[in-house]
């Protein structure tokens, strides 16, 4: 850990984006924040550049929070607080918001799930009583869940069934955790949802869905004092209650490579790496998290950086490359490369041809110019950022409910900006060891239709036989 | 991440909409070179974008080269003026500028987003300028993208949205240019020298429009635009700048075999022009359809009432000739028949009927009074710039739209679904339907 004044922190974007540096300081001027007396956090930013605002409400519960037998039950849920509530009628969420000029919609990921509506200003309140009225009364009766849970299953055939690539990430993550709950799929597994009945929704519903267990986030023309009067009108007047207990998952550390393949209809193989990497737990004093971002941005931060030059440009043995790694999760870390090989190329090729690219870090640094590179790119989407408000409001939720607060943000833009060519270099050389590396492959398969209804009739006959 | 509903319907339904949140008005001039340019100017964050757009879509592919547009417009940023392809994408990200460069149907465009501060909008004006107007068309660059984009498009044509939606596209425009397809075999037959000439003859400053919103003044503006299009290629006067009507389709069902767990079913026609005076009551009918996300009769027929799928969605895509109204929903393959009669029955009555005044106050209380989300970001604002500039439509279009949509009666609506939307021309395409 280093120290350094406040001062020159704040003063890395300044410089880099001289004389625009201001713009890339976090709105802590324009933010504000209070706890309502039932524990639920609410954060408000000023933005009166537009006549409009975004309402979000974020849950502390994800699909990290399910147990086996019920995977897929926080989206599931998240579907249901749609289907009414004894004074707004199932579809009647949707119809009010369309009918004040809004949109809606929410998601669902492993470490929480989130409701917005975006509107014009005026209408804030309207949908902040109807936000509030869902997270006490949900109807969830049997004929609504029995249609939803249909819908529901269409959505997994959609995103996942029909989808070779997210086949191979969700075998992967199966495969990649053991102990740890992000070994299970987001939207569940399908007999999961088969057999779930409007009960497990009910008991989800009414262990997580508690003031103390959310955040509201608004961002838009608005005055925060009084939306924190409308939040305790609506939010504030619905009890607090005990939520359970979290477990900690250990995943045990992996010891040895892990290797798996998928075979589904395509005509590129897929390869995607994935190393076993920290996660942001201490903002102020971490450094490897924000190396490996820095890291993550040189290797495949632009068209001309190393990995789509090595690979796609120069080599030429991959069609396309991407990197992804997120420090800023409840759980654990993945640092994932994925790509497609040229063809004429095997996906050996590919794999052996990224090694060396990771390899040339480890071993070489980088350049301080490939740094300030990325630091350009990072300061200047600060700016960028300004110019949406469901951008500036999923920030502020996602950081409230991961733990961190908002006011990290300015925070973790100066460590990242701190972050040194020894730094990378470091993390290169630490953490891509194939005792933690877990290795998927998408296998493709012809599109054949005697080959396929053959394999339809095998799976068949197992299916049926299987059933005895 | 999942969504309760996929945004679909809402990317594609056109961009339309409305006006006065951020800014100031829309300005419009032409420059001496013949290019239209759109302009709002909005100081609140340092930031310009610009979009150019040239008449040099698909629709202008040789028939025999389908992809030559992509492929020219792909290579527009991948090496111009004194820069290599890795100067370039370097210089961009040094001073943390976003350059893309993209073909559609009609046009191709280049968007570029910078940083205001006259440093930094300069170099990115100026490699915006080489992009356009010296692109290098490197035979290496050219050679390795023409393998991966073969590549890829092989690989695309093994799933079932996309072969559906070929299917879809060449079933209703046939011959016509909106229905020629990319193939491995069309792009095979691209040369370099074809980018060249394509370019030569499709990217020229009366072919342009351009469409620029942020922290500029006028001066500034007119500056900039005639800067970006001094040193375009010159006009070619007998390269066609029109397409031809797409013909009158007949009902039919195309069907195709596929592994998929789901049905892709798509159901549609050629229907509408940019330059229809009915556009808005198409439109707005379409929100009460199926545009309007979880309150359109389509979702409430096919998904809530009776589960049948995930995403259910119609729109209505103009285009210089007529472009495609269409309804789209997957669902397990065993389901297929049953959901398309539930999309006929729904989209029969609603041809008949048209809306309830219920059901178009509904829709009109949403896009008109909601018409401030349209427009409450510098990249809505360009996005909506950049169609209007594109299509020439007139500067007052964001700024009268709330009050065309207000002044649409249920029979104005009905009627023009029906001139538009003919159940005896719609195509249906099956895709992995049991």
């Amino acid at each position: 850990m280093r120290l350094r004044t406040t001062l020159w922190l704040f003063s890395l974007c300044t410089a880099l984006l001289s004389p625009l540096g201001a713009w890339a300081a976090a709105g802590t001027d324009n933010t504000f924040e209070t706890t309502l007396a039932n524990g639920m956090r609410v954060v408000v930013r000023e933005d009166h550049r537009a006549p409009t605002a975004v309402q979000m409400v974020w849950y502390r519960v994800g699909s990290i929070d399910e147990r086996d037998g019920v995977t897929g039950v926080a989206h599931v849920t998240e579907h249901m607080m749609f289907k009414g509530t004894p004074i707004v009628g199932p579809g009647e969420f949707n119809r009010r918001v369309a009918a004040v000029g809004g949109r809606d919609n929410a998601f669902t990921s492993n470490d929480y799930t989130a409701y917005f509506q975006q509107v014009p200003a005026t209408q804030l309140k309207t949908v902040m009583a109807l936000e509030a009225d869902r997270m006490r009364h949900l109807t969830l009766e049997p004929t609504g869940y029995s249609k939803e849970i249909q819908v529901i299953m269409e959505e997994r055939r959609m995103r996942t069934d029909d989808q070779s690539s997210a086949r191979v990430h969700e075998a992967m993550n199966a495969v990649a955790w053991q102990a740890h709950p992000y070994r299970r799929p987001v939207i569940g597994w399908m007999s999961d949802l088969e057999q779930m009945t409007v009960a497990d929704v009910r008991d989800w519903y009414r262990r997580w869905y508690v003031p103390n267990n959310a955040t509201l986030v608004v961002v838009g023309d608005v005055n925060h004092q009084q939306v924190f009067g409308w939040a305790r009108q609506t939010y504030g007047v619905i009890p607090a209650r005990a939520l359970p207990e979290r477990k900690q998952f250990e995943e045990p550390v992996q010891a040895g490579q892990r290797q798996l393949d998928v075979k589904a209809p395509a005509d590129l193989p897929l390869l995607v790496m994935g190393w076993k990497v920290p996660r942001l737990n201490d903002p102020r004093k971490d450094v490897d998290p924000y190396a490996l971002e820095m890291l993550a941005q040189i290797l495949d931060g632009h068209d001309a950086a190393r990995l789509p030059t090595a690979l796609v440009k120069e080599q030429q043995v991959a069609v396309s490359i991407d990197t992804s790694y997120d420090s800023t999760n409840r759980g654990p870390s993945m640092f994932m490369l994925q790509a497609s090989p040229r063809p004429g190329h095997s996906v050996d090729q590919l794999e052996q041809a990224i090694r060396g690219a990771l390899a040339e870090v480890a071993n070489k640094g980088v350049s301080e110019q490939e740094l300030t590179r990325a630091r350009s790119q990072l300061c200047a989407s600060e700016v960028y950022k300004k110019d949406s408000m469901m951008g500036q409001a999923m920030e502020i939720g996602m950081l409230e409910t991961l733990g961190y607060g908002w006011q990290a943000s300015p925070l973790m833009l100066d460590k990242l900006n701190q972050v040194t060519v020894a730094d990378v270099q470091w993390v290169a050389q630490s953490y891509f060891k194939d005792d933690q590396l877990t290795i998927a492959r998408l296998v493709p398969q012809p599109l054949d239709a005697a080959e396929l209804a053959a394999r339809a009739k095998r799976a068949e006959a197992v299916q049926a036989g299987g059933r005895h | 991440m999942l969504m309760k509903q996929m945004m679909k319907s809402l990317a594609l339904a056109a961009v339309l909409m409305s006006v006065q949140a951020i800014a100031a008005p829309v300005q419009s001039w032409t420059t001496a070179q013949g290019t239209r340019v759109y302009f709002i100017e909005t100081h609140a964050l340092p930031i310009v974008d610009v979009q150019i757009s040239f008449l040099a879509g698909s629709a202008f592919d040789p028939p025999n080269k389908v992809g030559l547009a992509s492929m020219t417009a792909s290579l527009l940023d991948q090496g111009a003026g004194t820069r290599n392809e890795k100067e370039v994408a370097e210089a961009l990200a040094d001073i943390g500028a976003q350059m893309s460069a993209a073909a559609g149907m009609d046009s191709a465009s280049v968007t570029l987003r910078t940083l205001s501060d006259p440093e930094r909008r300069a170099t990115a004006i100026a490699m915006m300028t080489d992009a356009i107007s010296m692109p290098h068309f490197d035979d290496g660059v050219f050679k390795r993208d023409q393998a991966r984009s073969i590549a890829g498009l092989k690989e695309a044509l093994t799933k079932p949205q996309v072969l559906s939606q070929r299917a879809y596209m060449s079933s209703i425009y046939q011959d016509h240019p909106y229905g020629r397809l990319a193939t491995p075999e069309s792009v095979a037959a691209i040369s370099r020298v074809d980018l060249e000439q394509f370019w030569r003859q499709h990217y020229s400053a009366e072919r342009a429009s351009i469409a620029l919103v942020g922290d500029l003044t006028r001066a500034e503006a007119e500056a900039l635009a005639v800067q970006l299009t001094a040193s375009l290629p010159a006009d070619q006067r007998d390269v066609p700048r029109t397409l031809p009507k797409p013909s009158t389709t007949s009902a039919k069902v195309v069907r195709l075999d596929h592994p998929a767990s789901q049905a892709h079913l798509l159901v549609g026609m050629p229907s509408i022009a940019r330059d229809d005076a009915e556009q808005i009551a198409l439109q707005v009918g379409n929100y009460t359809l199926g545009g309007g996300g979880f309150v359109s009769l389509l979702t409430k027929a096919v998904r809530e009432d009776r589960g049948y799928a995930y995403s259910v969605y119609s729109y209505f895509d103009p285009k210089l000739v007529e472009g495609p109204f269409t309804i789209g929903l997957e669902t397990k393959r065993t389901q297929a028949d049953d959901a398309l009669k539930v999309v006929h029955s729904v989209l029969d009555d609603f041809l008949k009927r048209g809306p309830t005044p219920t059901q178009l106050k509904a829709a009109q209380d949403n896009i008109a009074g909601g018409f401030a989300l349209r427009i409450d970001s510098n990249s809505k604002l360009a996005a909506n710039l950049g169609v209007m500039a594109f299509y020439g439509l007139p500067t007052d279009w964001l700024e009268k739209y709330p009050d065309r949509v207000r002044a649409l009666t249920p029979e104005a609506v009905r009627s023009a679904f029906q001139k538009h939307v003919k159940p005896e021309q719609l195509v249906t395409v099956r895709t992995a339907a049991d």
